[in-house]
């Protein structure tokens, strides 16, 4: 019997199947499919949550079995999957979030059965990449997200659509590409591509090129991902191009593929080169946060403005990795959680303010408070989440990441934390423009979210993000958990 | 007895094929219904005569007959065995591809005949361990071919043909002059004597050997369609008709690399050129990668395209062949990486050629441009199409994933990150110009909305090549094992 980790990987393909397989005249039953996969993957990923044993912080739910077999070398690959606190909070983010794209997605008319059976395909690589134990398993689900998200923007989105899908394959599959060549030396010198393995060699001597450059390799990947500047411009594209729900699932959930990257792979296998590139990629990472912000301060378009705030959120990410040590890796961690449930939360809003006035442009949007009173609301808690308010989920990530920064790096986190001024002022800003000032009656026949598959995810994420902003420890604590053995890498 | 049954599924395609043209002779003396029914007839008997091939290819491992045949002229080892059910298989997807191809050409059954003799050529090609053998059986498939090419008889497929014939004629001469130095140097013919020889030779012999081996590479990268030898591909793959343009690129291709295998690992395997062919392998590797992928990205017509970009594969098998030497010997890693992506390339690569076939004789145009909108009008053939590109591209859960992994950790085991390096970028090149394909059928509008569907013929050796290449994805293991198997020849 497969246990849980394999259960909900492949359990998604399995409805991805079904609705494809969909006769043609009841291709509108596609999204009831989706949401009961979906739903059942979600009620899976609470039972993993659950019944994870939290005083094992090792991996659980592991499934491992030889998968590809060479008598001539090393060369074993394994199907090994498995979470432990690190990657079951991922996991869980998944299931929500694509419960929530798909729910949100409700009203797609054009291809519904290939479009939700792409969403549920992407859900099953996510999963994959967040439950893999063996590196070249880990790289097979990170690429299978190409095909999904592809197909997903560039027949789905909107604007110039072709274009960005194209960007964005490149962008990944250029990192991906050095990627493998980093996995395969780092396999061959160490032996395996166990993950558990990789992760307690010492250091990487006698490989046939320098343990840097294997790094260098692998992390470029991530960071394109996650992203950083200067790799960060596919980002803004993609998410304007691409419809709600993919936006949602690409900064809730894609986008922390990076994050725990560079966590898991790159600084757990390799501490004693991360701790030589700590500066770089702090330097990096403040650059991020500043430049995001600032960009975000001059965006007129709704989902650009969240994409650049993306890039500045995520360089909060890089910034507590690059302080190597338990405090800021747990608000590494943890900001990859609630950066997806802000975010995926401002994705929808804009989603649902873009469906019904048809444009996302800040300038011509004003007073939409007065019509819809309940998006407004939804948006000033997802807003003053971003920008850290206390009490929501934003501040435990950003408070902790710089509790643990500001030790180890001092100058980037004071310029990391001029970022969060510059947050409180754009989405006040924006909030201010758009929801809202004189009602325009241009506007005046706008409604409200009224329909329960819209209010019904806002109204989760919204519990989501309090509960974690006013009681963070039944998350915290299993991230600091699954962190804690990777910074012991670097007490030595 | 023995020789032949050893031989027997190499004489079992040549059987099929003189019975389809004698039977094809006698139709006519049955009467009106049996002679409308010939083309069904033939290729009957050409699948008739690939299963018997496989059939035989089955009991010979089952009665684990191992051993030489006709005084040492062929080997049947698990090489000979991997490549016979490979080439059988080609041969089985290629006649059922030709069927619709084949109404309207009255030479039905020579065209089959043709292509079975050329698949037992290749057989022999696999099999041959002596300079003569291999000689005859490179002749044997190459006529073939030449006919083939220029079938369709007007003026694109008949300088298509003219063409292959001139530059085949000089890679033979070519292949010869490298046969006769070796010979000359050594006074053998067969490999395991020139082996012999080899392992023996001093420094004197050098450069004699070095020339050999340049000669003979220089003729077989023809066959490889590797660089500098490719200059022939995209013309040869445009105008010959498309089912032996899919034949020619995996079946030639992969041939070419079993002869290289053989006279190389086996003959010049162990001994002071070793490193001297490794690197030039390596060399011809790269470039082949890059000038491959560089050109396929700027074509408008789907076969060149696909012309093209086989080169740039080859080019990726190569790494493997030049892994295996860099390092030691006894790194069999490497030539079980070339074996295990030519099988598996056979079936991305043919699968893309179905779909081809399929479409383009729907829509009457090779132009990748128009293939926009081909899902709408025929999404199984689109998704069939995109399946194989995306196994090309190496994108997982595919075969051609599993195959580029495979190969570039033979490399890096050799020491050769530089040249999986390379590699990998090229990957990144031909992202864009297989999906650019992709994008064409599912985003773009079709001109027409009128939908059509693959014959049975097509619709079956798709579906066979795309569940293949998913399969070998998903579950690599068997098709590991059985290169493995193969390469262990060269131990």
């Amino acid at each position: 019997m497969p246990d849980f980790a394999t259960i909900i990987i492949f359990f998604p393909l399995i409805g991805a199947v079904l609705v494809a397989t969909l006769p043609k005249e009841q291709e509108q039953q596609a999204k009831y499919v989706a949401a009961v996969t979906a739903a059942v993957v979600f009620a899976i990923a609470a039972f993993m949550f659950v019944l994870y044993d939290r005083d094992d912080s090792g991996y659980q739910y592991i499934d491992s079995i030889v998968w590809l077999d060479s008598a001539f070398s090393d060369f074993k690959l394994h199907y090994a999957v498995g979470v432990d606190g690190l990657s079951l909070p991922l996991v869980v983010l998944n299931a929500f979030l694509t419960l929530v794209a798909v729910l949100i997605s409700f009203k797609v008319e054009m291809r519904p059965k290939e479009y939700f059976a792409w969403l549920l395909v992407l859900e099953t690589s996510l999963m994959g990449v967040f439950c893999a134990l063996d590196f070249v398993l880990f790289f097979l689900f990170w690429e299978v997200e190409l095909i999904p998200m592809y197909f997903l923007i560039s027949i789905w989105g909107s604007g110039n659509r072709v274009y960005s899908a194209w960007k964005y394959v490149l962008y990944t599959f250029f990192g991906s590409a050095f990627m493998i060549v980093g996995i395969l030396t780092l396999g061959f010198t160490a032996g395996t591509f166990d993950i558990r393995e990789l992760g307690n060699i010492d250091a990487i001597h006698g490989a046939i090129i320098p343990a840097w450059m294997i790094f260098t390799l692998i992390i470029i990947a991530f960071l394109i991902k996650l992203p950083v500047v200067p790799f960060h411009t596919w980002l803004p594209d993609a998410h304007t191009d691409a419809p709600t729900a993919v936006s949602v699932i690409l900064a809730g959930v894609l986008l922390k593929m990076g994050g725990y990257g560079v966590l898991r792979l790159a600084f757990n296998i390799m501490p004693d080169v991360a701790y030589d590139a700590r500066d770089y990629l702090a330097a990096l990472a403040a650059v991020s946060i500043i430049y995001g912000a600032l960009m975000t301060l001059i965006q007129k378009d709704l989902k650009r403005l969240i994409a650049y705030s993306s890039v500045s959120h995520m360089g909060y990410v890089l910034l507590g990795a690059a302080s190597v040590g338990v405090v800021g890796f747990t608000g590494a961690a943890t900001q990859l959680i609630t950066h997806g449930l802000i975010t995926g939360m401002l994705f929808v809003i804009v989603g649902m303010v873009y469906d019904r006035a048809h444009t996302r442009n800040i300038g011509e949007l004003s007073g939409l408070a007065h019509r819809m009173p309940f998006i407004t609301v939804m948006m000033l808690v997802a807003g003053l989440a971003s920008l850290g308010l206390p009490a929501l989920a934003g501040f435990v990530a950003e408070i902790t990441i710089f509790l643990g920064s500001f030790e180890s790096q001092k100058v980037a986190t004071v310029v990391a934390i001029t970022g969060v001024a510059f947050a409180a002022g754009y989405i006040l800003w924006t909030i201010q423009r758009v929801f809202w000032g004189p009602p325009d009656p241009k506007w005046a026949e706008l409604t409200d979210a009224d329909a329960w598959w819209e209010r019904g995810p806002l109204l989760a994420l919204t519990v989501a993000i309090v509960s974690i902003g006013v009681y963070p420890a039944w998350v915290v604590d299993l991230l600091r958990d699954g962190v804690t053995p990777i910074a012991g890498r670097f007490a030595g | 007895m023995t020789d032949i049954y050893r031989a027997s599924p190499e004489l079992a395609l040549l059987i099929a094929a003189g019975l389809i043209v004698v039977v094809d002779a006698l139709l006519p003396l049955l009467g009106r219904e049996a002679w409308s029914r010939r083309r069904v007839i033939a290729a009957g008997l050409a699948l008739l005569g690939v299963v018997a091939s496989f059939a035989l290819s089955g009991i010979l491992i089952a009665d684990k007959e191992r051993g030489t045949a006709f005084d040492a002229m062929i080997a049947l080892d698990d090489f000979t065995l991997f490549f016979n059910f490979l080439f059988a298989g080609i041969a089985g997807m290629i006649v059922l591809g030709s069927i619709d191809f084949l109404q309207r050409n009255r030479f039905q059954a020579e065209y089959l005949a043709l292509v079975l003799t050329a698949a037992a050529g290749m057989m022999l090609m696999a099999a041959s361990q002596d300079l003569i053998m291999i000689f005859v059986a490179l002749e044997t498939q190459a006529l073939a071919f030449y006919v083939l090419i220029g079938f369709l008889k007007d003026s694109r497929s008949s300088e298509a043909a003219l063409k292959y014939l001139l530059l085949g004629a000089v890679s033979t001469a070519l292949t010869l002059y490298g046969m006769a130095y070796l010979f000359g140097i050594s006074g053998e013919t067969s490999l395991e004597g020139i082996a012999q020889f080899v392992s023996r030779a001093d420094s004197d012999s050098r450069s004699a050997l070095v020339l050999a081996a340049a000669f003979l590479g220089a003729g077989l990268a023809f066959k490889m369609a590797v660089v500098p030898f490719q200059m022939w591909v995209p013309d040869v793959y445009e105008g010959a008709p498309t089912p032996v343009t899919a034949y020619l690129s995996v079946a030639s291709k992969a041939a070419g690399f079993a002869v290289v295998m053989r006279i190389f690992l086996v003959a010049l395997g162990e001994g002071l050129i070793t490193s001297d062919w490794a690197n030039m392998f390596a060399a011809v590797a790269a470039v082949s990668m890059t000038l491959g992928n560089v050109m396929a990205l700027v074509q408008t017509d789907i076969k060149r395209m696909l012309g093209y970009s086989s080169i740039a594969q080859a080019g990726t098998f190569l790494i493997g062949l030049a892994a295996v030497a860099a390092k030691d010997p006894q790194l069999e890693l490497g030539s079980a990486s070339v074996v295990f992506f030519l099988g598996t390339y056979a079936f991305t690569n043919l699968g893309a050629f179905i779909a081809i076939i399929a479409i383009s004789s729907k829509i009457h145009s090779d132009k990748i441009a128009d293939y926009a909108g081909v899902y709408k009008r025929s999404p199984y053939l689109a998704l069939g199409l995109a399946a194989c590109l995306i196994s090309l591209t190496g994108i997982p859960p595919t075969a051609g994933f599993i195959a580029k992994v495979y190969v570039f950790n033979a490399a890096v085991s050799a020491d050769m990150v530089w040249l999986a390096t390379i590699g990998v970028i090229n990957s990144v090149i031909s992202v864009y110009y297989y999906l650019r394909v992709v994008m064409n059928m599912f985003t773009q509008d079709p001109e027409s909305d009128v939908s059509f569907q693959p014959s049975m013929y097509l619709g079956a050796a798709m579906t066979i090549a795309v569940v293949g290449l998913l399969a070998v994805g998903v579950y690599p293991n068997p098709l590991i094992s059985a290169s493995e198997h193969a390469a262990r020849v060269f131990a």
